[in-house]
């Protein structure tokens, strides 16, 4: 009773400013481009570099194009790439994962091993190596960020499927007849739903992240068509002429990163069954 | 056994009026408590879960967690020379003063000995701490005296003690030197809150035992918290009867147990164990499970350079249970019994000799025999708060069962969930609820409602009320019988609590290091204990003191 006195405030911020954010984000992305005052990739070479003003109200970057309109599309671009990493990610983290955690035994010993070997590797070093395979482009980034991080997931899925897998619900599901696939879909996969929810909203920041890395590197979305992730990296030699070429995107990333963890934790509290009162 | 009519010696603790509240708010959890303890006397409160034993005890060590605080009353504590003599009102100490005399004035020993010793820190240091921290000797005293007082508890070699981490004993042991460790100091006041409710009955009364003689000889009073009359009826002087934060009773161990005044406090006595009526006698015929010659090993753990052997939990049992009877397997903890319960539902798989279900071996996996063996052959935990799925609403955890039968729709389903809630005792509004909405009582009938909703013809039944208040227990032992008069399946009835396999079995078996060491029916041996073993486990329960179960 205390507990929850104590905690609802904060409880409410996140699922409304989390939402909120994340629900702007999503808008922006599925409406940038009729929002966007200039077309992304129109040069304008009388306005380079120029600062915020009525015309470019985010000022326009070192070939002249609108930064207003480049973060409007380039958000589409980001979040889709985050959206669609994650999801390819966790998707086959929790299929290796519940493998190896259900099946114990020699299936484990043999996934693990693979698995301790990737997550050796720093999560970007493995995406560039993968880059290099698929090439750069959109889908190449989500194939290949995602298998870098997929190593984490199986990490979480599998300790929280050993855990689950031991408690007596499950075990009375095994007295009462059911099959083990009945007892792994009813009891074990949606008790792993936290765990996994609140690492699927960590992902998403590291994602951005990463995939601004990979521009940075010369190996993301390629130009000229803008993601957060290259504005932010193409930006970088005028930091002192323009410093804000480097501040909107950060911008954009960092609310974006603050609205989708907060939503993920409201959203975990959501579907836990204690909190529902 | 104490002489309960020993004249109490000075006040030691003396608390008028006491009251908790929630921070501001007009909420209590203690109301005008009112008790004193004099020296050598030891003076138990009873009540069960959210009376408020517990905040009341911690309140006199002024360890209240916020935001309760002690809104009212005093709490007079007659401190020793030691920390300037005369009785003080420990509610309104400062902290610092209030130190000084937790510890070395008031000694407390909590319920968990798992988690009360610091597991990083060797036992030798972890006694020392105390003496370190009040007293001016020298480290050669200070481990003089630990190493005197080791011995003194009967711990083999204490000198090899020291050195050793508390994971390295068990848990008696580790309460045995968590008690040591406090009466070091030799307090004035013991503060003890469940001392014994983790540990199994016969270490339980070893554990008991030694507390009174420990104080006993420094004239230290007792504060003793617990749920279990039974216990404190070998060993209160007086009793304190709580009840959701009100002292509903308070006196002379012997007239509150013999001539209850209150309600409530007759209720808690009714609770205690007593003996249901002796086992009609069942027809013979072939026995529905028999265990022939079981054998279950636990394999070694597996380290890097060796591997363990194997680890024999059960031993060449041999059993049978009869359709309709109760069978209770009783034994302490690590006897194997839990085990050889969990074999016959499936989750075990023993490494020796065969479980005969109505004949066919378990072995058998023809789909056909399988199947109906999971219907019939249905399993309770002991603990309700991880056997239901936290997910999943009551009507669901009690329907799931139903969804295996075939040609059941979900309107039958929902009409059997429906009357089997019924049965157990619960209203139809507890259909949509999810499990951390109901009480330890109300969660155990609904496993009770998941086991027997297919009707199965065998239920095996894991300490299902260890966990449970003493009152609460009374009831669901109550229910099962009356589930079992009605449905007629038989129980294999594991546990450690011999009050409530008294109330229950038909027939005993008492088990041992993985081996059956006495079998007959259940009169038979709770009067007649053929078994040394036996003997000590009966020896030790706390059943009802027998000179009060005559009320």
């Amino acid at each position: 009773m205390i507990a929850t006195a104590f905690n609802l405030p904060r409880l409410r911020v996140n699922r409304v400013l989390g939402g909120t954010i994340v629900a702007l984000l999503i808008a922006v992305a599925v409406f940038g481009p009729y929002l966007a005052p200039y077309d992304p990739l129109a040069l304008d070479l009388k306005a380079r570099l120029q600062g915020p003003s009525t015309a470019h109200w985010l000022g326009a970057d070192e070939f002249g194009r609108d930064v207003l309109s480049r973060l409007l599309y380039g958000a589409r671009t980001s979040a889709w790439i985050a959206f669609a990493t994650v999801a390819f990610s966790i998707t086959l983290g929790l299929a290796i994962g519940i493998a190896a955690g259900y099946f114990r035994g020699w299936t484990d010993r043999l996934l693990m091993m693979v698995n301790d070997a990737l997550l050796a590797f720093p999560g970007l070093l493995l995406a560039l190596g993968f880059m290099a395979v698929f090439g750069a482009s959109r889908w190449g980034i989500i194939v290949a960020l995602g298998i870098a991080y997929t190593p984490v997931v199986v990490r979480v899925v599998r300790g929280t499927v050993m855990s689950i897998r031991e408690s007596e619900y499950v075990e009375a599901s095994q007295v009462m007849g059911n099959p083990e696939a009945t007892t792994m879909i009813r009891h074990v996969l949606p008790n792993c739903a936290a765990p996994v929810l609140v690492l699927a909203t960590t992902m998403f920041g590291w994602i951005v992240l990463s995939e601004s890395a990979l521009s940075f590197l010369g190996l993301g979305v390629p130009p000229p068509a803008p993601s957060w992730g290259n504005m932010l990296a193409t930006g970088r030699p005028y930091i002192g002429q323009a410093p804000f070429l480097v501040i909107f995107p950060g911008l954009c990333i960092s609310v974006t990163l603050l609205g989708v963890n907060m939503f993920g934790d409201a959203l975990r509290d959501w579907l836990d069954p204690r909190m529902a009162a | 056994m104490i002489d309960k009519a020993e004249e109490p010696g000075r006040t030691i603790l003396d608390v008028q009026g006491l009251t908790v509240g929630v921070g501001d708010t007009p909420t209590t959890v203690v109301r005008g408590l009112d008790f004193s303890v004099g020296s050598g006397e030891i003076v138990a409160i009873v009540g069960e879960s959210g009376s408020g034993k517990t905040m009341a005890a911690r309140a006199v060590l002024g360890l209240l967690p916020p935001p309760l605080r002690v809104t009212a009353g005093a709490i007079r504590f007659e401190a020793g020379p030691g920390s300037g003599s005369g009785a003080r009102d420990v509610a309104a100490l400062p902290p610092a003063a209030l130190r000084k005399i937790r510890g070395a004035e008031i000694g407390m020993v909590f319920q968990e000995p798992m988690v009360s010793l610091n597991p990083s820190m060797t036992i030798g240091r972890q006694m020392a701490e105390g003496l370190k921290l009040h007293t001016r000797l020298s480290a050669a005293e200070i481990r003089a005296r630990i190493i005197a007082m080791l011995e003194r508890i009967r711990i083999p070699d204490p000198e090899r003690c020291l050195a050793a981490y508390p994971h390295e004993f068990s848990g008696g042991m580790r309460q045995r030197i968590m008690l040591a460790s406090v009466m070091l100091l030799k307090p004035r006041l013991l503060i003890a809150d469940e001392p014994t409710t983790a540990l199994d009955t016969l270490v339980q009364r070893e554990v008991l035992d030694l507390m009174v003689e420990l104080t006993r000889e420094n004239g230290t009073a007792v504060l003793l918290i617990s749920h279990d009359l039974g216990m404190v009826s070998h060993y209160a002087n007086r009793v304190v009867v709580m009840q959701e934060g009100d002292a509903v009773e308070t006196g002379l161990t012997r007239d509150v147990l013999s001539h209850p005044q209150n309600a409530y406090t007759r209720r808690l006595i009714d609770a205690l164990p007593r003996r249901g009526p002796a086992a009609p006698e069942k027809a013979g015929g072939a026995p529905l499970i028999s265990l022939e010659n079981i054998v279950i090993d636990y394999p070694g753990r597996r380290t890097l350079f060796a591997s363990a052997g194997p680890k024999r939990a059960v031993d060449g049992v041999s059993l049978q249970v009869a359709a309709g009877e109760t069978l209770a397997l009783v034994g302490a903890s690590g006897s194997g019994k839990t085990t050889l319960g969990r074999a016959i539902v499936g989750l075990v798989t023993p490494s020796g000799g065969e479980i005969r279900f109505r004949g066919t071996a378990l072995g058998d996996r023809t789909d056909a025999a399988a199947k109906q063996r999971r219907r019939d052959v249905q399993i309770i935990f002991q603990d309700p708060f991880s056997s239901l799925d936290p997910r999943q609403r009551v009507a669901d955890i009690v329907g799931e069962p139903l969804r295996l039968e075939a040609g059941v729709t979900a309107a039958e389903r929902a009409a059997r969930v429906r009357e089997t809630l019924e049965e157990v005792g619960l209203g139809p509004d507890f259909a949509a609820r999810l499990p951390h909405q109901l009480s330890g009582g109300q969660r155990q009938r609904v496993a009770i409602a998941r086991a027997i909703v297919r009707r199965p013809a065998f239920v095996v039944a894991d300490e299902p009320v260890s966990a449970l208040d003493m009152t609460v227990q009374k009831q669901i032992l109550t229910l099962f019988r009356d589930l079992q008069a009605r449905y007629g399946f038989a129980c294999l009835f594991v546990s450690h609590d011999l009050g409530a396999v008294e109330q229950i079995a038909d027939r005993v078996a008492v088990m041992e290091n993985g081996r059956i060491v006495e079998f007959g029916d259940r009169d038979d041996v709770f009067d007649r204990p053929q078994h040394p073993y036996t003997r000590s486990l009966l020896d030790a329960a706390m059943l009802l003191d027998r000179t009060f179960a005559r009320a």
